[in-house]
């Protein structure tokens, strides 16, 4: 079966993966928006979107009520609305660069999802193998690289846009996002540090970040986020501003910007904005479940290796595969489901307080957790 | 005015590093993820109108279904916003209430004016008019905005009490005092 | 509101106050003097005092004086005239002023007699005022919650009467809210001297009704429901109609004959309801004819002319003025100005016959008079004309000189400020060879002949002045605005003048505006006319004022006598002016 699948032309496992991308990527991202909706519902004390079934849905007995309660076809609802909604462009806005926007805010958004490993199996030789569309070297800097890219799309969609707010809402976009990558980009080092070893061939590949914490023994089994919490925190705080979430939302604050950069979009561009913002929120929870949450093993000091010997599950690749897949995702939703839980925790930031929280306290804090697990890395691995 | 002055208490540390108040805040949101739901989905369920509620002014009947009104005009008088429209007018004298004389050709009320003061309700001395638990006034025009007699009556429905003081005094012209 | 000052004022004491008042003068009206209301049902100032509501008791006494000596006792607690109190009450209406009487009425004794009647009134009255049209000015509604006991013992059953007696074609009585002051019994007797009301039975069974085979028809009948204190009788054509606290209340004047009756108009939202009298007692008193009340249906009758036209098609009204203009610029003209018309219409009629160099006419009315309030000068306004200059002599009812001059081909163009050119005396023939302007409210056959026809507005819908027959000018105020598409006639003149002498109008803005600025006409009626020297709109009083006629007595007036008028003694022969003609030129 996998024979089939590499022995395909090159160009067409490309289209195939690539396909494969958007058609996980962005039913998710809308689940993320309908997540989004009930799990604020239920966080403020109310049932949330529970009203649209399809007539001939109804009559499935059990089944109907509980999806329509769940809300489950809003979400189709939403989607067909964005599709066939009006597409109104303003007269005053640069068309060209205000179509580009959110077709840019994609191409970052899907592009990194590719260099994400998302599950392992174990071959016929007992070989870990890890799930990507492509398990690059350079993973880690591959993707901090690509999703900066992501910013470019907001300032283009606040610049084309030709009026105040939107533009006020692309200047933030781009000064937090310079300032925050620092800081993230900082926090992972340590990680990196830990896992090449002084003399092997260094790597920064994140299917390697995860081999290292599957390792047997107390140090090796041991989750990033427990070895070097601090990284995690700064990693997790910079995730927020990164992803523009709240309480780092500057971008689209919609109580002093109106709706930010997007403020002059609508219906199928704004979505394309709004599957970008989630494909981000994707994209960094399954890098913070690989450098700090252990990725595909099920829990701290139990690998997967050992859990498939534990059910005995080492020979069924396949099923394996899906398992593996399964545990990531749960670790992934779970991070999802934070980051809702944060916005309806913290109130957001004023802009001067996202800047100072920046610079002023995450970098040095950044530079001086790499400082003392530099430190204490030399002194371990002399 | 006595101003007591309030010393702020500087921040302690946990407090300046955040992260603990967050944790505290995220338990507070945790709790009420699972707290029961606090709203009422409306079409289906309806909240518990109290007695004393004032909803949409209606018009009542007697029991023998005799419209209470007479069109003194005191509710068109007292009504704030002028939401109130009455024509009066001579009951004819073929009719079984003839004996009351007059009362309303058209009884306008128009809900885009009321403001539900009830003050209507408070002035009528003839007990016919009544704001009751109707709350949900929809409409898609101007017009059909405006609740004519007929729907006052089909909103108020009747009243249970038993005055009947005008047909006490017809029986009394009929066969009472009259010398 | 009593006689004016006579020398024999006597000095009364009224809850302390010392008043001087004529000698006769009965204590209620003594009492507003001072400005203490005494409650009563029957008394009317303008009848004869019946004293049978009782509800007027006070307590009265008169200083002591020694029988033997006839000097003065003096209290020694007060170092003044001690006052015998009567001890037990008099009624206030029947009781007159003379030297030294002193008055209380708020002692415990007057309270309690007057919560006393009140309880006996009420206890037959049917407690339907939700229903009764006299709710809002119901004496005995007010009375009831100022000087009532505030609560009823009365458990029995009340009385039945009869109700909706029909006692004339515009008097509907309601028998059992009558409480037999007996106040429309004395006006059919001693006003209207019409006797066809009275009680029959007895004690509270007592029943106000007509005579047998008799009507209350007589054209004063109305006065009955004005001056009924509650809501027994009351107008078929307003009963049921719209509550009295709606009503807006304009002062206005009757316009049906040179009487000149004062009146109230009761309109709410543009829509007039009914018209009672105001009193005046130089004029009307309190009274006013059954026939000047309906005359506010002409404002919404439905041969109301409702649009400007030329030639039968609608304009608008510069169009209009101008093609009026146009005919009237081209010579040959006549101007046919109305008794009916105010004083400023007439005086901008003079102007514009000036303008033209037109001669003006007049028609006369003239019908019976009726010696009370309806005079045989139909017209409330010939005098106006008089005053104004529009016309030196009185005019004739049939307008046979213009007649002539239309057949002889003097005349190519009459304008007509309100006035029915064929009842007038015009055949149809004559009105079909000549162009025609008219003024007017109402289609006949001069609008329906006229090349250019201005909608204009009845007495309810403007503002302005009226002479009455005693050379007493009066104003009415608009109570309603003007019907759709009419226009003031005021306006209509002053620009018909600007357009004929190609000049300034006479407002500088009223080209432009859509009513008229009564002041500023008013500075210069005062300045050209100087009967009026003194007067601007706003200062004429509400009962009007008498005007110096001495230059028109000579004049052969046809009024007779009525209510506060007699005819000037008949002359000889008109001294300064040969025989009326009925076509003069303005001077």
């Amino acid at each position: 079966m996998f024979d089939f699948y590499f022995n395909l032309p090159f160009w067409l496992r490309s289209v195939l993966q690539g396909l494969a991308v958007i058609f996980v990527i962005f039913p998710l991202a809308g689940a993320c928006s309908l997540a989004e909706r009930k799990v604020s519902a239920w966080i403020q004390g109310r049932p949330g979107p529970n009203r649209a079934i399809p007539f001939w849905f109804a009559w499935v007995p059990v089944l109907g009520p509980l999806l329509q309660r769940l809300g489950v076809f809003h979400l189709m609802a939403d989607g067909a609305k964005f599709l066939f909604k009006e597409e109104p462009v303003p007269g005053h806005v640069n068309k060209f660069y205000f179509i580009l926007a959110p077709v840019i805010a994609m191409i970052p958004a899907f592009s990194t999802v590719t260099v994400v490993p998302f599950g392992a199996y174990f071959d016929p030789s007992h070989r870990l193998i890890p799930l990507a569309l492509a398990n690059v070297d350079i993973g880690i800097l591959a993707i901090f690289a690509v999703s900066s890219l992501g910013v470019y799309s907001l300032i283009l969609a606040g610049w084309a846009s030709n009026s105040k707010y939107p533009f006020l809402g692309g200047v933030r976009a781009s000064a937090q996002l310079i300032s925050y990558e620092l800081a993230m980009t900082l926090s992972v080092i340590p990680v990196f540090l830990w896992i090449n070893a002084p003399d092997a061939p260094a790597t920064l590949s994140l299917a390697t970040v995860v081999e290292f914490q599957s390792k047997p023994g107390f140090w090796g089994g041991t989750w990033f986020i427990f070895a070097m919490p601090l990284s995690a925190i700064i990693f997790m705080i910079s995730l927020f501003a990164e992803t523009n979430r709240q309480p780092f939302d500057m971008p689209e604050s919609e109580a002093d910007l109106v709706g930010g950069f997007h403020t002059e979009y609508g219906a199928f561009k704004w979505s394309l904005f709004f599957v970008a913002e989630y494909s981000h929120m994707i994209v960094g929870s399954a890098v913070f479940t690989l450098l700090f949450l252990g990725g595909w093993n099920p829990l701290p000091w139990l690998s997967l290796a050992k859990f498939a010997e534990l059910v005995h599950l080492v020979d069924q690749p396949l099923i394996l595969g899906l398992v593996s897949i399964g545990i990531f995702l749960g670790k992934v939703v779970v991070l999802l489901f934070f980051f809702m839980w944060v916005r309806w925790t913290v109130p957001r930031f004023r802009y001067d307080q996202v800047m100072k929280l920046g610079w002023q306290k995450l970098l040095p804090l950044a530079i001086f957790n790499l400082i003392a697990y530099a430190i204490g890395i030399a002194v371990i691995q002399k | 005015m006595a101003v007591i002055p309030l010393e702020r208490k500087p921040l302690t540390l946990s407090e300046r590093a955040y992260l603990p108040q967050i944790a505290s805040g995220l338990k507070t949101t945790l709790k009420h993820l699972f707290a029961p739901n606090v709203t009422l989905e409306y079409p289906e369920q309806r909240p518990a109108i109290p007695t004393g509620y004032r909803g949409v002014p209606t018009l009542v009947k007697d029991p023998h279904g005799r419209e209470k009104c007479v069109s003194c005009q005191l509710c068109e008088f007292v009504c704030p916003p002028k939401a109130i429209r009455i024509t009066p007018g001579e009951i004819p004298p073929d009719s079984a209430t003839a004996h009351v004389e007059k009362g309303p050709q058209a009884f306008d009320i128009d809900m885009l004016r009321c403001i539900y003061c009830g003050l209507c309700q408070e002035v009528c001395p003839e007990e016919a008019i009544f704001l009751q638990q109707q709350y949900s006034m929809v409409g898609y025009t101007r017009e059909e905005m405006v609740n004519h007699k007929d729907r006052l009556y089909e909103l108020g429905g009747t009243l249970p009490d038993q005055h009947f003081k005008w047909d006490k005094k017809k029986a009394a012209a009929e066969h009472g005092n009259a010398h | 509101m009593i006689a004016p000052a006579k020398p024999d004022l006597v000095t009364v004491n009224i809850d302390g106050k010392e008043v001087a008042v004529p000698k006769g003068t009965n204590v209620i009206e003594a009492a507003r003097l001072v400005g203490v209301d005494v409650p009563h049902y029957c008394y009317h100032p303008k009848l004869t005092v019946a004293g049978n509501c009782r509800m007027c008791l006070i307590e009265m006494g008169m200083p002591a004086v020694d029988p033997a000596t006839k000097t003065p006792i003096m209290d020694p607690a007060t170092g003044k005239q001690k006052i015998n109190w009567i001890p037990r009450p008099q009624i206030g209406c029947g009781t007159n002023a003379s030297p030294g009487l002193h008055v209380r009425t708020n002692t415990p004794l007057v309270r309690d007699c007057q919560q006393g009647v009140m309880e006996f009134l009420l206890i037959n009255h049917p407690l339907d005022c939700p229903i009764c049209d006299q709710a809002g000015e119901c004496k005995l509604q007010e009375q009831a919650t100022d000087y009532g006991r505030g609560y009823s013992r009365y458990i029995e059953q009340k009385n039945v009467k009869p109700k909706r007696t029909q006692l004339g074609p515009r008097v509907t009585l309601d028998d059992e809210r009558c409480i037999l002051c007996s106040r429309c019994v004395r006006f059919s007797k001693e006003i209207a001297k019409d006797d066809v009301l009275g009680f029959i039975d007895r004690g509270s069974y007592s029943t106000l009704t007509c005579f047998p085979g008799k009507t209350l028809s007589n054209n004063y009948s109305l006065n009955t429901v004005d001056i009924c204190p509650v809501g027994a009788l009351t107008s078929t054509d307003f009963r049921f109609k719209m509550r009295v606290w709606f009503l807006k209340q304009t002062f206005s004047l009757d316009a049906e004959s040179s009487v000149g009756a004062n009146t109230t108009v009761w309109s709410r939202e543009g829509v007039i309801y009914r018209v009672t009298p105001r009193r005046n007692d130089e004029v009307n008193d309190t009274w006013m004819s059954d026939s000047g009340r309906l005359l506010f249906k002409q404002v919404k009758a439905d041969n109301r002319l409702a649009g400007i036209k030329v030639n039968g098609t609608e304009s608008a009204l510069d169009i209009a003025v101008n093609a009026a203009a146009q005919l009237l610029k081209a010579g040959s003209v006549a101007v046919v100005g109305s008794g009916r018309s105010t004083v400023e219409e007439q005086f901008l009629t003079k102007k514009l016959a000036a303008a033209l160099g037109a001669s003006v006419s007049l028609v006369s009315r003239v019908g019976q008079g009726d010696k009370l309030l309806i005079s045989a000068d139909r017209n409330p306004n010939v005098r106006g004309a008089l005053v104004t200059g529009l016309i030196a002599a009185l005019p004739a009812a049939q307008l046979t000189t213009l007649a002539a001059d239309v057949d002889a081909g003097k005349i190519k163009t009459i304008i007509s400020v309100g006035e029915d050119l064929a009842a007038a005396g015009l055949t149809a023939a004559q009105l079909a060879q000549i162009s025609i302007v008219y003024l007017g409210t109402h289609a006949n056959a001069t609008s329906a002949a006229a090349k250019v026809t201005f909608p204009t507005l009845t007495s309810f819908e403007k503002s302005g002045t009226f002479v009455n027959q005693q050379f007493r000018i009066q104003k009415f105020v608009r109570a309603v605005p003007g019907s759709a598409g009419a226009n003031d006639d005021l306006l209509v003149l002053s620009k018909l003048i600007a357009a004929v002498s190609e000049g300034r109008a006479l407002s500088p803005r009223a080209p432009f505006e859509t009513s008229f600025d009564l002041a500023s006409l008013w500075t210069q009626l005062a300045a050209e006319v100087p009967a009026l020297g003194t007067m601007n709109f706003a200062n004429i009083p509400d009962t009007g004022l008498l005007l110096d006629a001495t230059s028109w007595l000579a004049l052969p007036f046809v009024e007779g006598e009525t209510l506060h008028y007699k005819p000037a003694a008949p002359q000889p022969a008109p001294a300064k002016e040969p025989a009326s003609p009925p076509t003069s030129t303005p001077a």
